[in-house]
């Protein structure tokens, strides 16, 4: 297990993963891999497969649709992963929480490791955060929650409606 | 705590696909067919905006998309000012001008550095996202964020564009001219980028009207509409700039309109700056409430019209508010433009009507007869990088010649 | 073409299809028509005046599900907007999309929000939400509940 986890604190595959999103996280993800703030400096790759993803970066609400392909890619990502929401959307779903076609947070099925609020965060918070985990990772302080399972799946049962 | 639905799931299928936006059938080399799949971005905006006061709507709006993230915001304080017959002073129409245009900047430099990335010249990629940073640093100046600027409010902006700011914008945009200049020599002179993009995906001109095409989409094909023009708002009637328009609507036309028109973005917002220099007052007539009535406002967007209706009771929130971003009928235009291209044009002719861009993450091919699924969104990806390396081969056109961008 | 002689085209093209005429401004003008009129209206707003449709208002109110469909004259720089109204009990109209492929995902929109029939489209559909999403459940609908 340490020695999966010391994997994850070497060079990272980001999969970007986009639920709903208006676009402007992802475009200041996107940001993060151009020469200004050059995220591949870090050792941090865009990956175009989630089955290659040690890092999701997550970014919109994900409305119902969403949510469902959401579910069915999360099932292929190999342990251990980390998962980072950007934006103020996985955070608190913003002013699209009332809306009849959102049904619950991503973290009610995504364990969220980190948030990076922010309506977009800019790339340097992007990288912040990425940064930040990684340190954690290396002390100990974070722990994947992919190994935990701390979603509301995990608690209430997978596929059961309350 | 209240109750909550989980998601149901079905069972995990080892050969499930994906869902796409935009699922090709193939036959062979070749596209037969198209299905535009959306939903995945529908978030129930028009139904939250009956919850939120005129003010707030505006926030909200700003959101349906990152890129036209000052479009939607006009449209909607212009359908708001319709409806409720609110005066917006002479100061503000000039900065509305000015972020619009801004925006339209930026945009179209997004979108060029897509459509290279998709035709395998990444140093288009980075060279124009590396200058679209100075068009969001001087937005940053002005509005105080990248992107999502919260400039609009019904009855003007939020706020001014300072004195002092001014020669920093203007010499951003003298910044600008070279490095636009040498994309349009890439782009408009390179065989390379011609025998990628001409005569590729072509919108006749018929069916752009047919499909109410918008924007560069219907300009390069001929379809000479611009809301600034034929429908003057914001500042727009008391300037002085030129429609880009071309004839065959092919993937070549569309991005010639696009590099063209920033020259044409970087005249209007000299020209504002100019009237902000001399056209004092507020930028706010601060208007109280908003009388019962309907109103419509619409915007040219970097993708096109940008629509707008709000129909208020008198109240302080909307009672229907109507919204339709320009893809809506940019979109359905692929159906022509794809069918019978080849598997290796298909990325580009899909791009280039500049969808939102999660819909250009999310293409697939599949085999017209059983469905079952030939190239994802990569693979599609790699053919077309992999026709330009077989293009450059056979014809020993190098491509666009551009500066390596690490040195 | 000025505007005083569109609007007379108007209403001598559609005569008693015509039940209100209201000049908001002098761009922006409401025409309310008959509901069995609208193919020949929208007819007479392509070819007549090379109108664009920008989209298709629908709304919920307490007199009918109303739409309203929005036509610009880019030529004058002018919106006519010509308003339909049908009962709630028979939410009917004839789609436009045959003559205008444009009107498709607008009509597409509109049924599945607010649950009017477009009789004669040719792909009706869901456009924006879940094939799965529960029948006669209308969100753009007043009584909407939030739960499906």
């Amino acid at each position: 297990m340490i020695n999966t986890i010391n994997a994850l604190t070497r060079s990272l595959n980001v999969f970007h993963l986009a639920g709903s999103a208006c676009n402007n996280c992802d475009i200041e993800i996107l940001d993060a891999l151009t020469p200004k703030y050059d995220l591949e400096r870090f050792g941090i790759t865009l990956v175009g497969s989630i089955r290659h993803a040690d890092v999701l970066l997550v970014s919109g609400v994900f409305n119902r649709k969403a949510a469902i392909r959401a579910r069915e890619l999360l099932e292929q990502v190999p342990r251990p992963y980390l998962v980072l929401g950007i934006g103020g959307c996985p955070c608190t779903g913003l002013m699209f929480r009332n809306s009849y076609n959102w049904d619950c947070p991503p973290s009610a099925y995504m364990n969220i490791d980190a948030y990076v609020p922010g309506c977009p965060p800019k790339p340097e918070a992007i990288i912040s955060a990425v940064v930040k985990v990684v340190e954690g990772l290396r002390s100990g302080a974070l722990v994947p929650r992919c190994l935990q399972d701390t979603t509301d799946l995990a608690v209430e049962g997978v596929g059961e409606t309350t | 705590m209240s109750k909550r639905t989980i998601v149901p799931i079905g069972p995990y299928h080892a050969l499930q696909e994906e869902p796409e936006f935009f699922k090709l059938h193939v036959e062979g080399e070749k596209v037969v067919h198209l299905d535009i799949e959306l939903g995945y971005n529908h978030r129930g905006i028009e139904k939250i905006s009956e919850s939120k006061t005129f003010e707030e709507t505006i926030f909200l709006v700003e959101r349906i998309c990152g890129i036209c993230s000052t479009s939607h915001p006009i449209a909607c304080v212009q359908a708001v000012e319709d409806a409720g017959d609110i005066k917006v002073p002479e100061r503000a129409l000039f900065i509305r001008s000015a972020v619009g245009e801004l925006e339209r900047i930026h945009s179209h430099l997004l979108w060029l550095g897509l459509a290279g990335h998709f035709i395998g010249f990444n140093t288009i990629w980075m060279w124009a996202w590396r200058f679209r940073e100075d068009v969001l640093n001087i937005l940053e100046l002005i509005t105080g964020n990248r992107n999502h600027y919260g400039m609009m409010k019904p009855g003007g902006v939020r706020r001014d564009i300072n004195k002092t700011d001014i020669p920093a914008i203007r010499k951003l945009l003298d910044s600008l001219q070279d490095p636009i200049k040498m994309f349009r020599d890439a782009v408009i002179q390179d065989p390379l980028i011609h025998a990628r993009t001409k005569d590729v995906g072509i919108l006749t001109r018929e069916k752009a009207v047919a499909y109410g095409a918008l924007g560069p989409t219907a300009r390069a094909s001929g379809y000479d509409i611009d809301v600034r023009r034929d429908h003057p708002h914001a500042a727009y009637g008391m300037l002085d700039f030129d429609v880009i328009t071309c004839e065959k609507g092919d993937v070549f036309d569309k991005a010639v309109v696009r590099i063209l028109e920033m020259f044409e973005s970087i005249r209007i917002i000299l020209q504002c700056l100019t009237q902000l220099e001399k056209v004092g007052g507020p930028v706010d007539t601060n208007p109280k409430n908003v009388s019962g009535g309907e109103g419509i406002g619409f915007y040219e967007a970097p993708r096109g019209e940008v629509f707008h209706y709000i129909r208020s009771d008198g109240g302080n929130r909307p009672i229907r508010h109507k919204v339709r971003a320009p893809s809506f009928m940019n979109v359905p235009t692929n159906r022509e433009t794809v069918l019978g291209a080849t598997v290796a044009d298909a990325t580009i002719i899909l791009a280039a009507v500049d969808p939102c861009y999660c819909c250009t993450e999310r293409m697939a091919a599949v085999d017209r007869n059983d469905g079952r699924r030939l190239l994802d969104t990569r693979a599609l990806i790699r053919l077309s990088c992999e026709k330009t390396d077989r293009l450059m081969a056979e014809t020993g056109f190098q491509g666009p010649t551009l500066p390596d961008f690490r040195e | 073409m000025n505007k005083f002689h569109i609007i007379t085209t108007i209403q001598t093209q559609l005569g008693d299809a015509i039940l209100v005429v209201k000049r908001k401004s002098n761009l922006r003008i409401y025409i309310d028509i008959t509901p069995h009129s609208l193919p020949d209206a929208s007819r007479m707003m392509l070819k007549e005046f090379g109108a664009r449709l920008q989209i298709a208002t629908g709304v919920d109110t307490s007199n009918g599900l109303e739409v309203m469909y929005h036509w610009a004259l880019d030529a004058e720089g002018i919106v006519i907007t010509l308003r339909v109204l049908v009962d709630h009990d028979s939410p009917e109209l004839d789609s436009i999309a045959p003559m205008y492929p444009a009107a498709e995902w607008i009509e597409r929109e509109i049924w599945e929000l607010l649950g009017i029939h477009f009789k004669g489209h040719p792909d009706m559909r869901h456009l924006l939400l879940a094939d799965d999403w529960p029948e006669g459940n209308y969100p753009m609908r007043r009584n909407h509940e939030v739960t499906p």
